[in-house]
């Protein structure tokens, strides 16, 4: 073997082995976050048990009593409100640019979405406090509740306005990989183009729209800001979704400040971070297998 | 005296045998057709020959290829040194990402070539330095792939900017640059018009005085233009191999003599 | 067929009604920023630091939020590229088997998926640990963290779309790894990498919740990595809630100027990634 030729292969040998060091630091990174949180919240356990941490109302750091219930149940609520707005027209929007407009316009389209979605949560935020909390205020007025308009509403519309050119923007994406064979052979047999889409493209597309939503769904999950500024904060189960909310990632920002002062917040504020990346992770795994079906069927 | 000799290769991708136990000897300095139905294992044959199939994931390979009496799936044999004197033309040509100078450039420089050594420069770098000598060297491979009087005046435009058929020709080019003794070329003519065809066959008929030339394809006529030797290959097995005139004229088996006569393709 | 027409007809325009709203989304956002931030926008609110604290004083800018910002994405841009960049690399399947480059790029997707406000918490307990104080380092180093899976992800997407003849063509002149790495997938994919690092820059600008605890605020701007430093989308945040008029001025502008910047962004990542395109293979 020649000098040059080893000196070669010696320089790529150390390359591989520099750049695949980085990879491995990448896992080393996610395993750290998660067992560092979990060290962390354990503390927690020796004072309440795990149930009693998840499906205990009473919050009263003070006093030892870490119940995040209100808290869960806060956040599951404004997502849920989040979805049910945004979800049909998330999909309406994302099939009438996939199957009815011309490639020029869904381009366009694109890139309004992608801005849409670039927009910084402090800004949605702030236009969550000028605009939507005004407007629930007042429709609260008009059917007879009293609100401040801080309220589960406010936030799952905020929330709703911001997963939508995410959720858009990937179930665009799946819909165009169904290749166009499948579109031409049923309008060939006469078929409509909402027919088209409803018994075709739906149902080649239908893995990787639910990976899409569960996206979505966990993106809304775990968004703080926006949230937390329109939705109340105040620790209790809301019962209607003109009350204020109290979701997990906003009880975290809110009082991580002053933790030191009292004994084992920081555990409970942890074990609320850590929940977060557990529920979220497993949405991840969910889409992940639900788009490697979906490359699967087409 | 052959220089390129199959021993039992039999190579499989996953569960799915593609080449089955494939022996022969090939001639040098002629161009050799490998031919045979689509999914036959042409292709495969062919990247088997400079180890292009070991980019792939779970292919294996079993037997030998001795070239200069070297079995080159030896374990501790080096890849590199042996794709740079085995030479591959893609089917598509795919210029690398930079300009046409530098593609033609791009192999000799990294296998730290002496150019000056060769017989495009020879002599002539010393009283014209290193600069002049690459230039001299670009324009010699250039214009053997037949491609030179097309390029000289926009050398540093980008490569992708080129036809399709100056495209493959420049690939052509590039092959060459790195100055290799055989060269292996996967149906290099049916990306192209027949104009760029022709002009690709036509350098095939010049450089086969100084290289070995294997070639697969699945247009007889072609087989029959060019080649001076024909390896059939159907369904994996090597049906048969022989001189172009003889394989056409007598062949001996059935499977050849239907697929020459067209019943099965 | 009269049915069918209506369904047909019923479906396309309640489409039309939902892209019209996500447009009026759009639209309704960058108005009601604009015209609040234009309003509370004038030169000394881009060149001046706040004066009296920022939730009382009714003098000065935002100048230390997007300095703070600019610093703290200029660190986290440049640390998450030099390792984004390998890592990416190493996803080809020349470097890594199948199993574990999809078993890479599922962790990818977990932490790119994980909220920023678990990167932020993430980011205290390292810094209590080692018994830092939220400064310019700590904010950097979390933000480095959030954009890193982006980055890779953005950069995977790019070099995977690779022709792989073309590195077969350069493996076939006898080239190793790392110089068809260098000569041919980079080059190839750079418009796409460079998109990549901006699309994140975008991504890390805007973020609060990351950095809420571990960068801190301060009117001034910082002058070493060790002191706090203020940055635009927590200049929204907290000025906000005030009820001086003059500290919520700078709230909006701050929401303009980080609007503004993202907003460029976007263009500019779709734009310039063309110009780089001139050797590229299609």
């Amino acid at each position: 073997m020649s000098n040059s030729l080893k000196k070669r292969k010696a320089k790529d040998i150390i390359a591989a082995v520099f750049a695949r060091s980085f990879l491995i630091f990448i896992i080393f990174l996610a395993l750290l976050i998660i067992f560092g949180l979990f060290l962390k919240a354990r503390p927690i356990l020796s004072i309440v048990s795990l149930p009693e941490l998840l499906f205990s109302s009473s919050w009263h750091p003070m006093k030892n009593e870490f119940g995040l219930f209100p808290f869960i149940i806060g956040t599951i609520e404004v997502t849920l409100l989040a979805m049910i707005i945004a979800l049909p027209i998330c999909m309406l929007t994302s099939i009438y640019l996939s199957e009815y407009a011309k490639r020029r316009f869904r381009e366009i389209s694109r890139f309004f979405i992608d801005i849409l979605a670039g927009i910084p949560s402090v800004v949605y935020g702030l236009c969550g406090i000028l605009v939507v909390v005004p407007f629930v205020e007042f429709t609260g007025e008009l059917i007879g509740i009293q609100t401040t308009g801080y309220s589960l509403l406010a936030g799952g519309i905020v929330l709703a306005v911001m997963v939508i050119p995410f959720i858009v923007s990937i179930s665009m994406e799946v819909l165009r990989m169904v290749p166009e064979p499948y579109r031409e052979s049923a309008l060939a047999l006469g078929a409509t183009r909402w027919e088209t889409v409803k018994y075709v493209i739906l149902k080649k597309a239908r893995s990787g729209l639910i990976a899409a939503t569960v996206l979505g769904f966990a993106r809304a999950f775990g968004e703080t800001m926006a949230v937390l500024m329109v939705v109340g904060n105040v620790a209790q189960v809301p019962k209607s979704v003109f009350d204020a909310a109290y979701p997990l990632p906003a009880l975290i920002a809110n009082n991580y400040g002053e933790v030191m002062s009292i004994p084992l917040y920081d555990a409970a504020l942890m074990s609320a971070a850590l929940i977060l990346m557990l529920i979220v992770t497993i949405f991840s795994l969910t889409a992940h297998y639900a788009l490697l079906k979906l490359g699967k069927t087409i | 005296m052959s220089r390129i000799k199959i021993k039992q290769l039999s190579i499989s991708y996953g569960n799915h045998q593609v080449l089955k136990n494939v022996s022969l000897d090939i001639p040098d300095r002629q161009i050799i057709a490998v031919i045979g139905p689509s999914g036959c294992g042409k292709t495969t044959l062919l990247k088997s020959m400079n180890r292009l199939l070991d980019l792939n994931e779970d292919v294996a390979v079993k037997g030998e290829i001795f070239i200069d009496g070297e079995n080159i799936y030896r374990p501790d044999i080096d890849v590199t040194a042996l794709r740079k004197r085995v030479g591959f033309l893609p089917q598509h040509p795919y210029p690398l990402p930079m300009s046409i100078f530098d593609n033609v450039a791009f192999g000799p420089k990294i296998h730290g070539l002496d150019i000056s050594s060769t017989p495009a420069v020879s002599g002539a770098q010393e009283e014209t330095g290193k600069k002049e000598g690459m230039r001299r060297f670009v324009e010699h491979y250039l214009s053997l792939a037949g491609l030179w009087d097309e390029v000289k005046d926009r050398l540093h435009s980008p490569a992708a900017k080129l036809s399709i058929g100056q495209q493959q020709r420049l690939a052509l080019a590039r092959v060459l640059s790195i100055e290799p003794e055989i060269i292996l070329a996967d149906e290099p003519t049916s990306a192209l018009d027949p104009i760029s065809a022709k002009l690709v066959e036509t350098q095939f008929k010049i450089l086969k005085q100084d290289y070995t030339i294997i070639f697969v394809t699945h247009i007889l006529r072609q087989a029959k233009r060019l080649a001076d030797y024909i390896i059939f290959l159907y369904m994996g097995d090597l049906v048969e191999h022989a001189t172009a005139g003889q394989f056409f004229s007598e062949p001996r088996d059935e499977k050849t003599r239907a697929y020459i006569t067209g019943e099965i393709s | 067929m009269k049915k069918r027409k209506l369904e047909e007809n019923i479906f396309k325009g309640l489409m039309i009604v939902s892209l019209l709203l996500v447009f009026a989304a759009l639209a309704g956002i960058i108005l009601v920023v604009a015209v609040k931030g234009l309003s509370s926008l004038n030169l000394s609110m881009i060149i001046e630091t706040p004066k009296g604290g920022y939730y009382l004083g009714k003098e000065g800018g935002i100048a230390n939020a997007i300095v703070g910002s600019l610093y703290l994405m200029a660190g986290a841009t440049i640390s998450a590229f030099i390792i984004s960049l390998p890592a990416a690399l190493a996803l080809q399947k020349e470097y890594l088997s199948r199993r574990f480059a999809d078993f890479t790029r599922l962790i990818l997707d977990i932490l790119w998926g994980t909220p920023s406000i678990v990167y932020g918490a993430f980011g205290f307990v390292i810094m209590v640990f080692l018994g830092m104080r939220a400064s310019l380092l700590g904010g950097i180093v979390v933000l480095t963290l959030l954009i890193i899976p982006i980055m890779i992800r953005a950069m995977d997407e790019a070099i995977r779309l690779v022709p792989f003849e073309l590195k077969e063509m350069a493996y076939a002149l006898g080239t190793t790894r790392a110089e068809t790495t260098l000569a041919v997938v980079l080059k190839q994919s750079l418009p796409g990498i460079f998109t990549a690092v901006i699309l994140a820059f975008g991504r890390g600008i805007g973020d609060a919740a990351s950095i809420l605890f571990t960068a801190g605020y301060t009117d001034e701007i910082p002058t070493s990595l060790l002191d706090p430093v203020a940055s635009l989308p927590l200049a929204v945040f907290f000025q906000i809630g005030t009820p001086v008029p003059e500290v919520q001025a700078r709230a909006y502008a701050a929401a303009l100027i980080l609007l503004f910047i993202v907003m460029l962004i976007n263009i500019i990542a779709r734009l310039l990634g063309w110009r780089f395109a001139k050797n590229i293979v299609r």
